[in-house]
Protein backbone atom coordinates (compact mmCIF):
# COMPACT_ATOMS: atom_id res chain seq x y z
CA UNK A 1 0.00 0.00 0.00
CA UNK A 2 0.98 3.75 -0.85
CA UNK A 3 -0.19 6.48 0.47
CA UNK A 4 -0.19 9.70 -1.93
CA UNK A 5 -0.39 12.99 -0.71
CA UNK A 6 -2.95 15.20 -2.77
CA UNK A 7 -3.32 18.48 -1.03
CA UNK A 8 -5.92 19.77 -3.02
CA UNK A 9 -9.46 21.30 -1.94
CA UNK A 10 -12.62 19.35 -3.09
CA UNK A 11 -13.94 21.87 -4.44
CA UNK A 12 -11.18 22.71 -6.45
CA UNK A 13 -12.74 22.74 -9.86
CA UNK A 14 -15.48 24.66 -8.95
CA UNK A 15 -12.76 27.60 -6.85
CA UNK A 16 -10.62 27.28 -10.51
CA UNK A 17 -13.97 28.36 -12.24
CA UNK A 18 -14.84 30.92 -9.69
CA UNK A 19 -11.27 32.50 -9.59
CA UNK A 20 -11.54 32.82 -13.46
CA UNK A 21 -14.98 34.53 -12.81
CA UNK A 22 -13.76 37.09 -10.17
CA UNK A 23 -10.24 38.19 -12.30
CA UNK A 24 -13.23 38.63 -15.33
CA UNK A 25 -15.37 40.46 -13.14
CA UNK A 26 -12.21 42.82 -11.64
CA UNK A 27 -11.50 43.65 -15.38
CA UNK A 28 -14.45 44.75 -16.46
CA UNK A 29 -15.37 46.27 -13.29
CA UNK A 30 -18.69 44.79 -12.14
CA UNK A 31 -19.02 44.61 -8.42
CA UNK A 32 -20.99 41.22 -7.92
CA UNK A 33 -22.66 40.00 -4.47
CA UNK A 34 -24.07 36.49 -3.66
CA UNK A 35 -27.57 36.62 -1.80
CA UNK A 36 -27.60 33.79 0.43
CA UNK A 37 -30.89 32.95 3.09
CA UNK A 38 -33.34 30.27 3.95
CA UNK A 39 -36.40 30.03 1.71
CA UNK A 40 -39.14 32.53 2.33
CA UNK A 41 -37.00 35.42 3.79
CA UNK A 42 -37.58 38.09 1.48
CA UNK A 43 -34.89 37.62 -0.77
CA UNK A 44 -36.69 38.23 -4.44
CA UNK A 45 -38.61 41.17 -2.75
CA UNK A 46 -35.66 42.72 -1.34
CA UNK A 47 -34.08 42.07 -4.30
CA UNK A 48 -37.06 43.88 -6.46
CA UNK A 49 -36.71 46.87 -3.95
CA UNK A 50 -32.96 47.12 -4.81
CA UNK A 51 -33.37 47.04 -8.49
CA UNK A 52 -36.06 49.97 -8.55
CA UNK A 53 -33.95 52.11 -6.58
CA UNK A 54 -31.10 51.96 -8.33
CA UNK A 55 -30.31 54.76 -11.60
CA UNK A 56 -31.81 53.53 -14.41
CA UNK A 57 -28.60 53.98 -16.72
CA UNK A 58 -26.87 51.80 -14.43
CA UNK A 59 -25.80 49.07 -16.06
CA UNK A 60 -27.30 45.90 -14.02
CA UNK A 61 -28.01 41.94 -14.14
CA UNK A 62 -28.91 38.93 -11.78
CA UNK A 63 -28.88 35.93 -12.22
CA UNK A 64 -31.37 33.71 -9.67
CA UNK A 65 -31.45 30.15 -8.76
CA UNK A 66 -34.16 28.06 -7.75
CA UNK A 67 -34.54 24.45 -8.00
CA UNK A 68 -37.71 24.96 -10.26
CA UNK A 69 -39.42 27.44 -12.51
CA UNK A 70 -38.88 30.84 -13.45
CA UNK A 71 -41.15 32.85 -11.07
CA UNK A 72 -38.63 34.75 -9.24
CA UNK A 73 -36.98 36.04 -13.01
CA UNK A 74 -40.53 37.30 -14.12
CA UNK A 75 -40.58 39.13 -11.07
CA UNK A 76 -37.68 40.79 -11.24
CA UNK A 77 -37.60 41.65 -14.83
CA UNK A 78 -40.36 43.97 -14.32
CA UNK A 79 -37.78 46.67 -13.14
CA UNK A 80 -36.15 46.65 -16.35
CA UNK A 81 -32.46 45.05 -16.02
CA UNK A 82 -31.46 42.11 -17.86
CA UNK A 83 -32.56 38.54 -15.54
CA UNK A 84 -31.87 35.25 -16.35
CA UNK A 85 -33.35 32.34 -14.18
CA UNK A 86 -31.16 29.69 -13.46
CA UNK A 87 -32.79 26.55 -12.51
CA UNK A 88 -30.89 23.88 -11.20
CA UNK A 89 -33.03 20.65 -11.43
CA UNK A 90 -32.47 20.03 -7.83
CA UNK A 91 -29.12 21.33 -6.87
CA UNK A 92 -29.51 23.07 -3.56
CA UNK A 93 -26.92 25.80 -4.97
CA UNK A 94 -25.39 27.53 -7.33
CA UNK A 95 -21.87 26.69 -8.42
CA UNK A 96 -19.04 28.76 -10.81
CA UNK A 97 -19.97 26.91 -13.68
CA UNK A 98 -23.39 27.57 -13.83
CA UNK A 99 -22.45 31.50 -13.30
CA UNK A 100 -20.09 31.28 -16.02
CA UNK A 101 -22.81 29.33 -18.63
CA UNK A 102 -25.70 31.78 -17.96
CA UNK A 103 -22.77 34.83 -18.42
CA UNK A 104 -21.76 33.43 -21.76
CA UNK A 105 -25.97 34.52 -23.17
CA UNK A 106 -24.52 38.61 -22.06
CA UNK A 107 -21.68 37.67 -24.05
CA UNK A 108 -19.89 40.94 -24.76
CA UNK A 109 -22.03 42.81 -22.59
CA UNK A 110 -20.54 44.88 -19.55
CA UNK A 111 -22.29 45.35 -16.33
CA UNK A 112 -21.59 47.63 -13.40
CA UNK A 113 -23.42 45.50 -10.74
CA UNK A 114 -24.56 41.93 -11.01
CA UNK A 115 -26.64 40.40 -7.91
CA UNK A 116 -27.26 36.65 -7.89
CA UNK A 117 -29.54 35.32 -5.94
CA UNK A 118 -28.70 32.03 -4.90
CA UNK A 119 -31.26 28.94 -3.72
CA UNK A 120 -32.68 29.81 -0.63
CA UNK A 121 -30.80 27.31 1.74
CA UNK A 122 -28.57 28.48 4.58
CA UNK A 123 -26.14 25.60 3.76
CA UNK A 124 -24.94 24.28 1.10
CA UNK A 125 -24.52 27.55 -0.62
CA UNK A 126 -21.89 28.78 1.39
CA UNK A 127 -19.52 26.24 0.46
CA UNK A 128 -19.51 27.59 -3.31
CA UNK A 129 -17.89 30.39 -4.16
CA UNK A 130 -19.20 31.83 -7.38
CA UNK A 131 -16.64 34.70 -7.85
CA UNK A 132 -18.68 37.32 -6.04
CA UNK A 133 -16.87 40.19 -4.25
CA UNK A 134 -19.00 39.55 -0.87
CA UNK A 135 -21.72 37.04 0.33
CA UNK A 136 -24.63 38.82 1.55
CA UNK A 137 -26.87 36.95 4.17
CA UNK A 138 -30.36 37.50 4.82
CA UNK A 139 -32.69 36.77 8.24
CA UNK A 140 -36.03 37.57 8.69
CA UNK A 141 -37.43 38.11 11.80
CA UNK A 142 -40.05 35.23 10.81
CA UNK A 143 -37.07 33.06 11.76
CA UNK A 144 -35.02 32.83 14.81
CA UNK A 145 -32.88 35.19 16.67
CA UNK A 146 -30.62 31.82 16.90
CA UNK A 147 -30.28 31.24 12.93
CA UNK A 148 -26.45 32.71 12.97
CA UNK A 149 -25.33 30.10 15.45
CA UNK A 150 -27.18 27.42 14.15
CA UNK A 151 -25.95 28.05 10.13
CA UNK A 152 -22.73 29.53 11.50
CA UNK A 153 -20.56 28.98 8.28
CA UNK A 154 -23.02 31.36 6.11
CA UNK A 155 -23.19 34.21 8.48
CA UNK A 156 -19.09 33.35 8.89
CA UNK A 157 -18.74 33.48 5.26
CA UNK A 158 -21.08 37.12 5.15
CA UNK A 159 -19.79 40.26 5.01
CA UNK A 160 -22.99 41.93 5.33
CA UNK A 161 -26.22 40.77 7.14
CA UNK A 162 -29.90 42.12 6.12
CA UNK A 163 -32.17 41.50 8.92
CA UNK A 164 -35.49 41.89 7.14
CA UNK A 165 -39.01 42.11 7.60
CA UNK A 166 -38.61 44.02 10.42
CA UNK A 167 -42.17 45.44 10.18
CA UNK A 168 -43.52 42.17 11.58
CA UNK A 169 -41.60 42.68 14.66
CA UNK A 170 -44.30 43.88 16.71
CA UNK A 171 -46.21 40.56 16.27
CA UNK A 172 -43.64 38.06 16.47
CA UNK A 173 -41.54 37.07 19.14
CA UNK A 174 -37.97 37.43 17.76
CA UNK A 175 -35.35 39.48 19.61
CA UNK A 176 -33.54 41.71 16.94
CA UNK A 177 -30.68 42.55 19.46
CA UNK A 178 -30.04 38.73 20.52
CA UNK A 179 -30.01 38.20 16.28
CA UNK A 180 -27.31 41.30 15.97
CA UNK A 181 -25.15 40.08 18.95
CA UNK A 182 -25.41 36.27 17.80
CA UNK A 183 -24.19 37.34 14.12
CA UNK A 184 -21.49 39.59 15.49
CA UNK A 185 -20.62 36.11 18.02
CA UNK A 186 -19.64 34.37 14.35
CA UNK A 187 -18.52 37.36 12.54
CA UNK A 188 -17.57 40.55 14.53
CA UNK A 189 -17.09 42.72 11.26
CA UNK A 190 -20.70 42.04 9.93
CA UNK A 191 -22.37 44.90 8.70
CA UNK A 192 -25.92 44.74 9.67
CA UNK A 193 -28.70 46.16 7.69
CA UNK A 194 -32.14 46.17 8.98
CA UNK A 195 -35.22 46.78 6.57
CA UNK A 196 -38.43 46.03 5.75
CA UNK A 197 -39.49 45.88 1.80
CA UNK A 198 -43.24 46.28 2.94
CA UNK A 199 -42.87 49.71 3.90
CA UNK A 200 -39.60 50.67 3.21
CA UNK A 201 -37.71 50.74 6.41
CA UNK A 202 -34.26 50.97 6.27
CA UNK A 203 -33.87 50.58 2.59
CA UNK A 204 -32.89 53.93 2.06
CA UNK A 205 -29.30 53.38 4.29
CA UNK A 206 -28.94 49.87 2.27
CA UNK A 207 -29.18 51.89 -1.24
CA UNK A 208 -26.99 54.31 -0.14
CA UNK A 209 -24.59 51.78 1.20
CA UNK A 210 -24.96 50.27 -2.44
CA UNK A 211 -24.52 53.36 -4.37
CA UNK A 212 -21.16 54.03 -2.33
CA UNK A 213 -19.88 50.32 -3.15
CA UNK A 214 -20.58 50.71 -6.91
CA UNK A 215 -18.72 53.87 -7.02
CA UNK A 216 -15.80 52.71 -5.14
CA UNK A 217 -15.52 49.36 -7.11
CA UNK A 218 -15.93 51.82 -10.63
CA UNK A 219 -13.04 53.62 -9.31
CA UNK A 220 -10.86 50.80 -8.46
CA UNK A 221 -11.91 49.48 -12.21
CA UNK A 222 -10.80 52.99 -13.30
CA UNK A 223 -7.13 52.92 -11.29
CA UNK A 224 -6.11 49.73 -12.23
CA UNK A 225 -6.54 50.02 -15.96
CA UNK B 1 -27.89 18.26 0.73
CA UNK B 2 -24.89 19.11 -1.30
CA UNK B 3 -23.23 16.19 0.23
CA UNK B 4 -23.86 13.88 -3.12
CA UNK B 5 -21.82 16.74 -5.40
CA UNK B 6 -19.19 16.52 -2.80
CA UNK B 7 -18.73 13.26 -2.71
CA UNK B 8 -18.74 13.05 -6.49
CA UNK B 9 -16.22 15.90 -6.58
CA UNK B 10 -14.44 13.61 -3.98
CA UNK B 11 -14.55 10.63 -6.51
CA UNK B 12 -13.21 12.62 -9.64
CA UNK B 13 -10.54 13.18 -8.07
CA UNK B 14 -9.66 9.97 -6.63
CA UNK B 15 -9.74 9.06 -10.19
CA UNK B 16 -7.50 11.56 -11.67
CA UNK B 17 -4.85 10.53 -8.99
CA UNK B 18 -5.08 7.29 -9.61
CA UNK B 19 -4.75 7.82 -13.16
CA UNK B 20 -1.20 8.86 -12.65
CA UNK B 21 -0.66 5.32 -11.36
CA UNK B 22 -0.71 3.33 -13.74
CA UNK B 23 -1.87 -0.54 -12.67
CA UNK B 24 -2.98 0.78 -9.14
CA UNK B 25 -6.01 0.43 -7.28
CA UNK B 26 -7.36 3.26 -5.03
CA UNK B 27 -8.43 1.98 -1.58
CA UNK B 28 -8.59 4.84 0.53
CA UNK B 29 -9.10 8.74 0.47
CA UNK B 30 -8.23 10.93 3.16
CA UNK B 31 -9.96 14.00 3.72
CA UNK B 32 -9.69 17.30 5.96
CA UNK B 33 -13.51 18.21 7.12
CA UNK B 34 -13.45 21.66 8.91
CA UNK B 35 -16.36 22.07 12.02
CA UNK B 36 -17.58 25.19 9.88
CA UNK B 37 -17.45 24.15 6.23
CA UNK B 38 -21.36 23.39 5.88
CA UNK B 39 -20.67 19.55 5.28
CA UNK B 40 -22.27 16.73 7.19
CA UNK B 41 -20.00 13.85 7.76
CA UNK B 42 -22.94 11.03 8.14
CA UNK B 43 -24.21 12.12 5.25
CA UNK B 44 -21.04 12.10 3.39
CA UNK B 45 -20.25 9.14 4.59
CA UNK B 46 -23.67 8.05 3.17
CA UNK B 47 -23.40 10.12 -0.37
CA UNK B 48 -19.86 8.46 -0.73
CA UNK B 49 -21.03 4.81 0.16
CA UNK B 50 -23.58 4.97 -2.08
CA UNK B 51 -21.70 6.47 -4.98
CA UNK B 52 -18.72 4.02 -4.68
CA UNK B 53 -20.99 0.99 -4.18
CA UNK B 54 -20.61 -1.14 -7.37
CA UNK B 55 -18.72 1.21 -9.48
CA UNK B 56 -15.19 1.54 -10.90
CA UNK B 57 -14.22 2.53 -7.34
CA UNK B 58 -16.04 -0.25 -5.44
CA UNK B 59 -14.35 -1.11 -2.18
CA UNK B 60 -12.74 2.54 -2.18
CA UNK B 61 -12.88 3.57 1.73
CA UNK B 62 -13.41 6.97 3.23
CA UNK B 63 -11.59 8.56 6.30
CA UNK B 64 -11.86 12.18 7.30
CA UNK B 65 -10.23 14.18 9.76
CA UNK B 66 -12.72 16.47 11.25
CA UNK B 67 -11.03 20.11 11.85
CA UNK B 68 -12.33 21.71 14.72
CA UNK B 69 -12.17 25.66 14.35
CA UNK B 70 -9.10 27.61 15.10
CA UNK B 71 -8.56 31.34 15.22
CA UNK B 72 -5.54 33.98 15.65
CA UNK B 73 -5.29 37.24 17.42
CA UNK B 74 -4.79 39.79 14.52
CA UNK B 75 -3.69 42.05 17.73
CA UNK B 76 -1.45 39.95 20.28
CA UNK B 77 -0.94 36.69 17.75
CA UNK B 78 -2.17 34.03 19.94
CA UNK B 79 -3.50 31.09 18.69
CA UNK B 80 -7.08 29.59 19.82
CA UNK B 81 -9.73 26.96 19.92
CA UNK B 82 -13.35 28.49 19.15
CA UNK B 83 -15.61 27.04 21.54
CA UNK B 84 -18.71 28.05 21.95
CA UNK B 85 -19.17 30.42 18.86
CA UNK B 86 -16.36 32.50 21.55
CA UNK B 87 -14.16 35.14 18.89
CA UNK B 88 -12.74 37.11 21.02
CA UNK B 89 -8.87 36.53 21.73
CA UNK B 90 -8.74 34.89 25.44
CA UNK B 91 -5.28 37.07 25.89
CA UNK B 92 -6.47 40.28 24.85
CA UNK B 93 -10.35 40.24 24.59
CA UNK B 94 -9.48 41.86 20.90
CA UNK B 95 -12.40 41.05 18.28
CA UNK B 96 -9.80 41.04 14.99
CA UNK B 97 -8.95 37.82 15.44
CA UNK B 98 -9.25 35.54 12.19
CA UNK B 99 -10.05 31.84 11.35
CA UNK B 100 -7.10 29.27 10.75
CA UNK B 101 -8.59 26.13 10.90
CA UNK B 102 -12.48 24.66 10.77
CA UNK B 103 -12.66 25.34 7.35
CA UNK B 104 -11.40 22.90 5.90
CA UNK B 105 -12.59 20.94 2.71
CA UNK B 106 -9.11 19.21 1.09
CA UNK B 107 -7.96 15.89 0.02
CA UNK B 108 -5.31 15.08 2.23
CA UNK B 109 -4.42 11.80 0.25
CA UNK B 110 -5.16 9.05 -1.36
CA UNK B 111 -3.89 5.46 -0.56
CA UNK B 112 -3.18 2.84 -3.85
CA UNK B 113 -2.89 -0.88 -3.78
CA UNK B 114 -0.62 -2.32 -6.38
Amino acid sequence: MERVAVEKKVLNENDRVAAELRQRFAEEGTLVFNFISSPGSGKTLFLERTLEALPKDLRVAVLTGDIQTDNDARRLARVGFPVQQITTAGACHLDARMIDKALAAWAGERFDLLLIENVGNLVCPTSYDLGEERKIVLLSVTEGEDKPLKYPGAFFKSKVMILNKIDLLPYVPFDIQAARDNARRINPNIDIFETSCTTGQGLESWNAWLGLQIHLNRREAVVSR
Amino acid sequence: MHEMGIASSVLSAVRIEAGRYPGSRPTRVGLRVGEWSGVDRESLQFCFDALVMDSDLSGLELSIDYRLRRNRCERCGVEFAVENYETHCPQCRSDHTVAIGGTELDIAFVELEE
